[in-house]
């Protein structure tokens, strides 16, 4: 259970003259449930962008499994690593099942398609992310919601040991926001699932998640649990707001 | 999207027999297979001079299946049958096919309901060439090919060529890019092609029927050269459809499923065009068909490549092959202008009924 899932070594994004993430270390072991936290413009989303190799850090590394994340195949990456984006644009007209089958592109062979296996993994990522009632509905018929927990069902198809999310709650309300707190820690618990999640809600990540990473202006300024991480200081420094208005529940 | 959009969105529902068939993409592959036997037949029996259903069948079986038949037919209708029609069915199915094919690559590589194969300035890039062909003094023909041919065929790819240079230099996302760029090559080609219409004076006429279409001159040597070069391109989107499926949600999204989307990108798009290509080359610029084809199919067994592109295919060539009769029956309409007669309509009518209700 403790090994390495991920490891961000020394990891610095550049965008030109900016510099968007500046050498950050931070090492997941499986199972881990931990949230990434911060301000606007911190770098939250450029880090998750290195860490699913969308994005090559400008220097630094990022290892899964303590490979080195560019020398995946990009197939077998995508067996390890599933990333729920923050928006989905969908074109064309296509029903919830279809969608969420579209996470076990992977693992489904090239010429044939979707096995028995495939097809069992959609019927469960469907249950447990608790969308089936939407099955045979249109995508786009769907609230921006509903729409948000049939993609994080895809996410849970792929079946990787490592999930990788964009702000997973940001449409939901107060009740699937718990619900997908509540998935988010049962996978992580239950089928040792490495959990990334990028957070907007202070007081959501710091009762569901145990650990916490918190970035300003690129640099990670601390890591550890909420308690710790979260003080009244370091929430007047970084968000530049008092901390009473953060209620910290967990701590 | 407001709730209110959403609600009425859901409230349209979809007839069951439709969501009946959506299931059953075997059956729809066979029944479309039917068609496609029924077209092949009737397309070479029928035209200027009718030749009995069972005569075209009988000659058909004696001569491509090599049948012990006995000759009960005049050797004129051998002669139409095998030299005339046959090629004339082959080919609109081959292009129906491939028509479709590219359409439905097309609209899901750049996720845009409204592309055809034209969409990258292939059909500008193909008529200019065909022009300035029959502008030329020197009139060369082999085997059925002219200049025109040729000069079509590589108008269009170069246009496309052009189109995805120009695209990877913009600071654009990659798709707008894509699309843009190909709008603006697409009018700067159109110019061309104005002017070179406006020199050229008596030659309009011939320039004029290519633009609109039409198999009325298939013969054997096209069928040989361009059916193998279609072929060729439809089966490498075919084998592509677990790509296509991964790009539906976008590029980023299918670089996470596991796809090298650079390469899939360029192969699936350098198949498309080269089948678009060969198509246009062949018989010039039908409208329609690559729009409204896959459109048909996705409505029926929704955007899942594996089921789409198959059918595309096959009822791409049952339809265009149709069209074709449509059009020599009256006595040589052009293809071209079938295809939007019939289709714009049933197009706007589905939108109408279904309200396929496409973002963009």
């Amino acid at each position: 259970m403790s090994g390495v899932t991920i490891e961000l070594r020394n990891v610095s994004v550049d965008y030109g003259q900016r510099q968007a993430v500046e050498s950050v270390d931070a090492v997941l072991r499986s199972g881990e449930l931990v949230t990434l936290l911060g301000p606007n413009g911190a770098g939250k989303s450029t880090l998750l962008r290195c860490a699913s190799g969308t994005l090559r850090p400008t220097s630094g590394s990022v290892l899964i499994d303590n490979v080195p994340i560019d020398e995946y195949a990009r197939g077998s990456l995508a067996r390890r690593v599933a990333v729920v984006p923050g928006q989905t644009i969908i074109a064309f007209p296509m029903r919830v099942e279809e969608l969420v089958a579209l996470g076990r592109l992977p693992h489904e062979h090239p010429l044939l398609g979707p096995r028995a296996a495939d097809r069992a993994a959609i019927d469960t990522a469907i249950e447990r992310v608790g969308v089936s009632h939407l099955r045979t509905r249109d995508v786009r018929e769907l609230s921006l919601g509903e729409r948000q927990l049939v993609v994080l069902a895809m996410a849970v198809a792929q079946g990787a040991r490592l999930l990788l999310l964009d702000e997973p709650t940001v449409h939901l309300d107060l009740r699937h926001q718990v619900s997908v707190m509540e998935l988010l820690r049962d996978l992580s618990t239950r089928d040792g699932v490495t959990v990334l999640a990028v957070m907007h809600d202070v007081a959501l990540a710091t009762h569901f998640f145990p650990r916490l990473l918190l970035l300003d202006g690129g640099r990670l300024v601390a890591d550890g649990p909420p308690a710790s991480v979260l003080t009244p200081q370091r929430i007047q420094d970084v968000y530049g707001v008092d901390a009473s208005l953060v209620a910290i529940g967990g701590g | 999207m407001s709730a209110e959009a959403a609600a009425s969105r859901a409230a349209i529902a979809r007839p069951t027999w439709l969501d009946g068939l959506r299931h059953r993409p075997l059956a729809l592959g066979v029944a479309g297979l039917g068609l496609v036997g029924v077209v092949f037949v009737v397309g070479i029996a029928l035209g200027n001079v009718a030749i009995a259903p069972a005569d075209t069948l009988a000659i058909l079986a004696r001569r491509l299946l090599g049948w012990p038949l006995e000759v009960s037919w005049p050797a004129s209708a051998e002669t139409i049958v095998l030299e005339l029609r046959l090629p004339r069915v082959v080919m609109a199915m081959i292009v129906g096919v491939g028509l479709s094919l590219a359409g439905a690559t097309f609209q899901g590589l750049l996720r845009n309901p409204l592309a055809d194969p034209y969409v990258l300035g292939t059909a500008s890039g193909a008529a200019l060439g065909a022009a300035i062909a029959l502008l030329l003094p020197v009139q060369v023909a082999l085997l059925g090919f002219g200049l025109l041919h040729l000069f079509a065929f590589v108008g269009a790819l170069a246009a496309v060529a052009v189109v995805y240079r120009l695209s990877r230099l913009g600071a654009l996302n990659s798709l707008t890019s894509v699309l843009l760029t190909g709008y603006a090559v697409g009018s700067l080609l159109a110019a061309g092609l104005a002017m070179t219409m406006y020199i050229s004076g008596s030659n309009l006429r011939q320039i004029f029927f290519y633009l609109l279409g039409s198999f009325s001159l298939a013969s054997w040597p096209q069928v040989v050269v361009g059916v193998p070069i279609i072929l060729v391109g439809s089966v490498v989107i075919v084998s592509r459809a677990r790509s296509l499926n991964g790009l539906l949600l976008g590029e980023e999204t299918a670089a996470h499923l596991g796809l090298d989307v650079r390469q899939e990108r360029l192969l699936l798009l350098g198949a498309a065009s080269l089948v678009t290509a060969a198509a246009v080359a062949m018989s010039g610029l039908i409208g329609f068909v690559g729009l409204v084809v896959p459109h048909l199919v996705r409505l029926v067994v929704g955007p899942n490549a594996r089921m789409l592109l198959p059918l595309s295919a096959i009822y791409g060539a049952a339809f265009l092959a149709l069209a074709d009769l449509a059009a020599r029956i009256p006595g040589e309409l052009p293809v071209g202008v079938v295809t939007a007669v019939v289709g714009a309509p049933f197009f706007l009518y589905l939108l109408r009924r279904y309200r396929a209700g496409y973002e963009l």
